[in-house]
């Protein structure tokens, strides 16, 4: 037969493009993802310095801690790396180690959102009380729904490496989560600089050039 | 978890309504789609009428303004995001894995997934009704109007959650779809060897891909204003509706090319077909369709003239949407030329695809009308726009789908159309959609504001309306035609493999195609490869090109049945509606998604059946 149509992985099935159907769907995927978290940032750019009460920005934004979060996601990414260099090597050992350590870092991550969120509520930001927080929760949240599903899937694929199903023949399944994995992580890059960096300062309703205010 | 899913082995019966519920073949969920998407337009033909009662005579009191606004935002939604939708998406799995000479699609279970979700979407929708708390702001919910304290009742939420499941649906279709065709065309398929339809279907799903998730934002959006008391579209808390409009309309108008493109493929196979001739221009064709796709984007302020967005933003957006006349004017023209010398056949199928050209050509023209923003701020909100937008969704949309329906039907079913009937058919749809929709350029130029549910006879809009109405009942006569016609045709005579000498590779298998499709892949060697290879068949001497004989089918791996498609998309479905009821509801969806996904990431490959799969 000249191909399968729903390969078993590993399989050397014929694509046109020689492109496997999973890594392909991937990339169309995000592409996709591209345009939510787009119009979620939209959203928050739109609504930068329109709230009409506090919390502002410059209240309760604190650019140290969340800096810590965010070398701990992107380094989160350098295990993933490791975790398909060692698949690719067939190194059981090591990609069982990576894929959980990839998961503990987008964990501790998830732990200093939770814990950010929480102290942002103690001191009276919340969804409803003006556009900074409902734009604010929306978008990070978002982004935190997107990493906890990121590491449900490590887990899952820790547990097929446990039962020694991960390897050579099979490094797209972690090749693909690592996609998904890096967009997540490229992702907080932008939200990092524009919620934290540029807009971590704001304070009060703000004129910008160009808006009507 | 993982332990217990992993012993349920994938089902194996293909037989009674248990195969339909775990089929993951193209063809039947294409079936499934064709079938959900024309009972649904029954459904939203009904609130049409209603609409239409209403509106025959002035100060009439059939059903007052509430119901009024609930029959028109239900039938604009249904028709677009559940009738035009799905029904295009009936194709893309019928003929697409045809078309391109696969055996299926790239991700079989996920395409069950996309129909399933699109089906309790839709189930979920009409809840509303059962319920009595109707969605009743208008297809595009302009904030502030869906704020809590406009619309009090639950029928907003029903509308966002609903468009919520439906876009996960078609955005798992449409994903599907771009892999399918970017990597399982038959060796020697081209991108330029493809069929127009197939070009069309890949230019709709990418916009698909792209588009739907900024609609999700605002669906999202809308959805914690009215729940969870974010303020994104509260003007008092600083929220700016104009927002919603922007999310909207970036979605919106792309949204428009995805419910015409599939039609302008589905005429572009039809008219060759029966000219006898190749389609004129073929690279022009499917560059104009590229040229849609792309500047689809660049159009949307147009359905905000009067917002008060400026006047350069007003003519940037005029200039953008006369441009776009261009590529739409291109592909008409090519239409026009494959007729031109051609040996026409008036077959049903042709019937509908020349009323499309010709109705969207009219719809067109108007839609050039209100691309000028100072012309538009006449027509704005007018039943001008209504008309314009019934000519090119009914005259253009539906004509060329139920060009679809009448031609691929043989492949379908293996049986020939019922030409009688199907004319009887077209006939009464195309006068009567002439009858419903032209008087109401007039009444909109008379002033007459769409979704009103009543005008005072001073007006002098009563005799147009009256014209309108009864053009209605000669659309439900057609559309019972259709339902005759259909009905007579599946006892009809049999069909051959290639009952029209069409070029697609679809027609070169029996009618209906196997379960495997092609028994051997084909080599493709050019545009319209079928005709290239009847045409070699009759230079050497051979004759007629019977079908590809069959094979049995156990020598031929295909994807087993699978419970898990419908599984998650009933967890999916029950989490937004426990979002409308009950906490707990989306609990157990959630769980049950949660099952349903490990299931399907440790399902086995194939069923266990001795002989199935074993050749590899």
């Amino acid at each position: 037969m000249a191909h399968t149509v729903q390969p078993s992985p590993g399989d050397h099935e014929y694509t046109t493009t020689g492109l496997n159907h999973r890594k392909l769907l991937m990339w169309v995927f995000l592409s996709s993802d591209c345009l939510f978290f787009g119009a979620l940032i939209a959203t928050y750019m739109v609504y930068r310095g329109q709230s009409l009460n506090g919390p502002y920005p410059v209240d309760i934004i604190s650019v140290p801690i969340t800096t810590i979060s965010t070398f701990v996601l992107l380094m989160s990414s350098f295990g993933m790396v490791q975790a398909l260099s060692a698949t690719v090597r067939n190194d059981q050992k090591a990609i069982q180690m990576w894929l959980l350590v990839t998961a503990a870092l987008g964990a501790v991550f998830i732990g200093f959102q939770i814990y950010e969120f929480n102290a942002f509520k103690n001191e009276g930001l919340t969804l409803g009380v003006n556009l900074f927080g409902a734009s604010f929760f929306t978008l990070t949240g978002f982004h935190g729904a997107h990493v906890t599903v990121g590491i449900i899937w490590l887990l899952g694929l820790y547990v097929a490496a446990r039962k020694g199903r991960l390897g050579p023949a099979t490094s797209l399944d972690v090749e693909i989560m690592g996609l998904y994995w890096h967009f997540v992580d490229i992702v907080w890059i932008v939200i990092f600089t524009l919620l934290y960096l540029i807009g971590g300062f704001d304070a009060g309703p703000t004129v910008f050039p160009g808006g009507s205010g | 978890m993982a332990a217990i899913t992993a012993v349920i082995p994938r089902p194996t019966s293909y037989a009674g309504i248990w195969g339909w519920m775990t089929t993951v073949d193209h063809k039947r969920i294409g079936v499934l789609y064709g079938m959900s998407a024309l009972t649904l337009m029954l459904i939203a033909g009904i609130e049409a009428g209603v609409i239409r009662m209403q509106l025959a005579t002035p100060d009439s009191g059939i059903i007052g303004g509430d119901r009024f606004n609930q029959m028109f935002t239900m039938h604009a939604t249904v028709m677009v995001f559940m009738v035009i939708m799905p029904l295009s998406a009936s194709f893309f799995n019928f003929v697409i894995p045809l078309a391109i000479g696969a055996r299926d699609v790239a991700f079989p279970r996920l395409n069950a997934l996309s129909y399933w979700l699109f089906l309790f979407g839709a189930i979920l929708f009409h809840i509303s009704f059962l319920v009595d708390e109707v969605p009743d702001a208008g297809w595009f919910s302009y904030a502030n109007l869906t704020e809590k304290p406009f619309s009090v009742n639950r029928g907003l939420d029903f509308w966002s959650l609903s468009l919520l499941v439906l876009g996960t649906s078609s955005v798992a279709a449409a994903l599907n779809f771009v892999v399918t065709i970017i990597n399982l065309r038959a060796p020697g398929m081209s991108l330029m060897r493809m069929p127009v339809f197939v070009w069309m279907t890949l230019i709709t799903s990418i916009l698909l891909v792209l588009a739907f998730p900024v609609i999700t934002v605002g669906l999202i959006e809308l959805t914690m204003d009215r729940n969870y008391g974010t303020n994104f579209f509260v003007p008092s808390a600083g929220g700016d509706p104009i927002l919603w409009q922007h999310l909207f309309w970036v979605f919106g108008h792309p949204e428009v090319y995805i419910l015409i493109l599939p039609a302008m493929g589905i005429v572009s196979e039809v008219l060759p077909t029966f000219s006898k001739k190749p389609l004129f221009g073929y690279p022009f064709v499917v560059f104009s369709g590229i040229v849609l796709g792309m500047m689809g984007w660049a159009v949307w302020s147009h359905h905000m003239f009067t917002v008060g967005l400026g006047p350069i933003t007003n003519s940037v957006f005029t200039i953008t949407t006369m441009l776009i006349a261009v590529p739409t004017g291109v592909k008409i023209f090519n239409w026009i030329g494959t007729l031109w010398g051609g040996s026409i056949e008036f077959k049903t199928p042709m019937l509908f695809a020349l009323g499309f050209v010709s109705l969207f050509i009219i719809g067109g023209l108007s839609g050039v009308s209100h691309a000028v923003s100072p012309s538009d701020f006449q027509q704005q909100d007018t039943y001008y726009i209504v008309a314009h937008l019934h000519y090119v969704l009914f005259g253009g949309s539906i004509f060329g789908l139920f060009s679809g329906i009448y031609y691929w039907f043989p492949k379908i079913t293996g049986r020939m159309v019922n030409e009688t009937w199907g004319k009887i058919n077209f006939w009464l749809l195309f006068i009567g959609m002439n009858v419903t929709f032209f008087p109401m350029h007039m009444l909109g130029m008379n002033g007459m504001p769409r979704r009103i549910y009543t005008y005072a006879e001073e007006f002098g809009w009563g005799d147009m309306n009256m014209i309108a109405s009864l053009g209605y009942i000669i659309i439900f006569l057609g559309m019972l035609a259709f339902v005759v016609a259909m009905l007579k045709s599946l006892r009809g005579e049999r069909a051959g493999h290639d009952p029209w000498d069409a070029p697609g590779l679809e027609w070169s298998i029996s009618s209906p195609p196997p379960a495997y499709n092609f028994a051997e892949i084909p080599k493709v060697d050019g545009l319209d490869q079928y005709w290239i290879v009847k045409a070699r068949a009759k230079a050497a001497g051979q004759g007629d090109v019977p079908a590809e004989a069959h094979v049995d089918p156990r020598t031929i791996h295909m994807p087993s049945p699978s419970y898990w498609p419908i599984w998650i998309a009933a967890g999916t479905t029950l989490i937004a509606g426990g979002i409308l009821s009950h906490f707990a509801l989306s609990f157990v969806g959630g769980i049950f998604a949660f099952i349903g996904i490990i299931g399907w990431s440790n399902e086995p490959p194939a069923a266990p059946d001795p002989h199935h799969g074993s050749q590899h």
